[in-house]
């Protein structure tokens, strides 16, 4: 099975050092063992832009967004045999937060590709 | 979490730990066999204990801890040298204490010990279905009930192929290192060979029968994709691991919602899988980079390329896929591989050059029993309008075909080729 991280946080600092080695030490180890299928992580929301339909209008809107709360900072890709294996190497991530970056707060969104038709 | 949910969360744990811990017990008591006794002990430990204390906040680091206070007790019982048990106990010490450091764990570059196992698991001394249990088991983590299903089997016998292929290890005395220089070559195409003989067993499964089964193409891919990361220069790993993705981007394409079989030309590209599409070429690319172009692995993924490249089945570039199945074949004398060479001299210059190829077959005695020979020669002939002979090719491969979805399609191509022979 096919399943997307999405990392989101309202913090907007730079990370420490030790989390950017910690990811960077995960992202090797899980590519290697041919779990990881792809990542990546983005610029900050103000550097986009969004393009939406209200009221049956096309608008585009660039940053920043002052609404915006939790902000996507990155995905991962990974292909797994369950929702368990997913869980549990979501937690391992989050958990590498909790240790190396002190008073973040976010939410790793896991999420299922559908299955094709 | 109901006990149920508890045990897959557990075993979900254990597949991503378990080559880390046994490459690590490998490491301390250079005995696979062994070393894979003790991790399993380690699982049962934890089955036995997480239900009513819960998982704890760095399960890798419980379940190491874990294995190699086993491994330690066996030392100390197997009276080692009173030096050696005092090193690797103070070793243990100061890992203990650097336990809720996860960035140890994440340290601890597994990538030549993982490499020395999968040549360990996959050595040439084992039948290559034992080669291919025992490295489901040791390097993907499965239970032995999970390799029966996957593979079809009872339990017991694949649980009685892995202890003899354990034992046939234990006694061959192996030194337990990466194979180097002119033995190299060999114990890479016999780890090669297993990988992809799971693979296959897994691609041939339909869809939905059983998650396992499948499953059984993702562990491939995986171990494939680790055999590149630690063995990056290896021209047919990235060879083997470029014809698995490419023939894996194919996977939702490959039935129809009753899950038939759909022909590669039928299917719709839209579904190919162009994430998993791309990682192939990359592999492929890699493969060529290392001078591999001409591998057994990478000639077979050049020619899905060519497939997986094309937009359309029309778009197919048959010229240079009938190029490849010719280099193939002088690297492998098969008449299966002949038999696809003709199909695609036939695409590529017509059925009137692929004919001569198709009839050299006939008398091959390997092909005998082979029903697509009849099919490729009754669709050559229908071709070149030669109906009568065309109808006797269909009958006869219908009569050898295997199941009866392809005699059906057999039998109408016969009578296809009747009404044509009828009415020129």
């Amino acid at each position: 099975m096919r399943f997307m991280f999405i990392v989101k946080s309202a913090h907007n600092g730079p990370p420490t050092p030790q989390i950017l080695e910690a990811m960077h030490k995960l992202a090797d180890r899980e590519i290697k063992a041919g779990r990881m299928l792809d990542n990546g992580g983005l610029m900050p929301l103000a550097m986009g832009a969004q393009v939406r339909i209200t009221d049956g209008k096309l608008s585009v809107v660039d940053g920043p967004f002052v609404e915006a709360k939790e902000v996507i900072g990155g995905y991962a890709i990974f292909e797994l045999p369950g929702k368990e294996e997913a869980l549990a190497s979501a937690k391992e991530f989050m958990q590498l937060h909790k240790d190396f970056f002190p008073g973040w707060e976010g939410t790793c969104e896991l999420r299922t590709f559908a299955e094709r038709p | 979490m109901t006990a149920a949910d508890v045990h897959r969360t557990i075993l979900a744990v254990w597949r991503i730990e378990q080559p880390r811990l046994i490459t690590s017990l490998s490491r301390m008591l250079r005995d696979v066999p062994l070393a894979e006794d003790l991790t399993q002990e380690a699982l049962l430990s934890a089955l036995e204990h997480w239900p009513a204390a819960g998982v704890p906040e760095k399960p890798g680091a419980w379940l190491m801890a874990t294995a190699k206070r086993r491994a330690l007790d066996h030392l100390r019982r197997g009276a080692m040298l009173v030096r050696k048990h005092e090193m690797i106990a103070l070793d243990m010490d100061g890992e203990q204490q650097a336990m809720p450091d996860l960035d140890a764990a994440l340290d601890d570059d597994i990538g030549d010990e993982l490499l020395r196992l999968i040549f360990t698991a996959c050595h040439p001394l084992l039948s290559r279905e034992a080669r291919a249990a025992l490295a489901l088991r040791m390097i993907c983590g499965l239970t032995t009930e999970e390799i029966a299903r996957a593979f079809l089997l009872p339990d017991a016998t694949i649980a009685q192929r892995i202890v003899r292929a354990k034992r046939t290890l234990s006694e061959s005395g192996l030194a337990y290192e990466t194979p180097r220089g002119k033995e190299l070559p060999e114990r890479l195409a016999s780890v090669l060979e297993v990988v992809y003989l799971i693979f296959n067993e897994g691609f041939t499964a339909a869809r939905g029968v059983d998650w396992l089964r499948p499953q059984l193409c993702n562990e491939a891919l995986r171990i494939g994709r680790v055999l590149t990361s630690i063995a990056p220069y290896e021209p047919e790993a990235h060879g083997l691991l470029a014809l698995m993705e490419l023939n894996a981007s194919r996977t939702a394409a490959r039935t129809d919602a009753a899950g038939e079989p759909i022909l590669m030309l039928e299917q719709n590209r839209a579904l190919w899988d162009q994430l998993q599409i791309r990682r192939g070429m990359q592999a492929l690319g890699r493969a060529r980079e290392l001078g591999g172009a001409d591998g057994f692995y990478a000639l077979q993924a050049a020619i899905i390329a060519c497939h997986a490249q094309a937009m359309t089945a029309d778009d197919t570039d048959w010229p240079r896929i009938s190029g490849l199945y010719a280099e193939l074949a002088k690297l492998v004398r098969s008449p299966i591989i002949e038999l696809n060479r003709a199909v695609a001299v036939g695409m590529a210059e017509g059925p009137e050059a692929a004919l001569p190829i198709v009839d050299r077959l006939v008398q091959e005695p390997a092909l005998k029993a082979y029903h697509l020979l009849g099919s490729v020669r009754g669709d050559l002939l229908h071709k070149l309008g030669r109906y009568e002979e065309a109808r006797a090719a269909f009958e006869a491969a219908a009569a050898l075909a295997g199941n009866k979805r392809e005699q059906d399609l057999l039998r109408r191509r016969a009578a296809e080729a009747a009404d044509a022979a009828m009415s020129s």
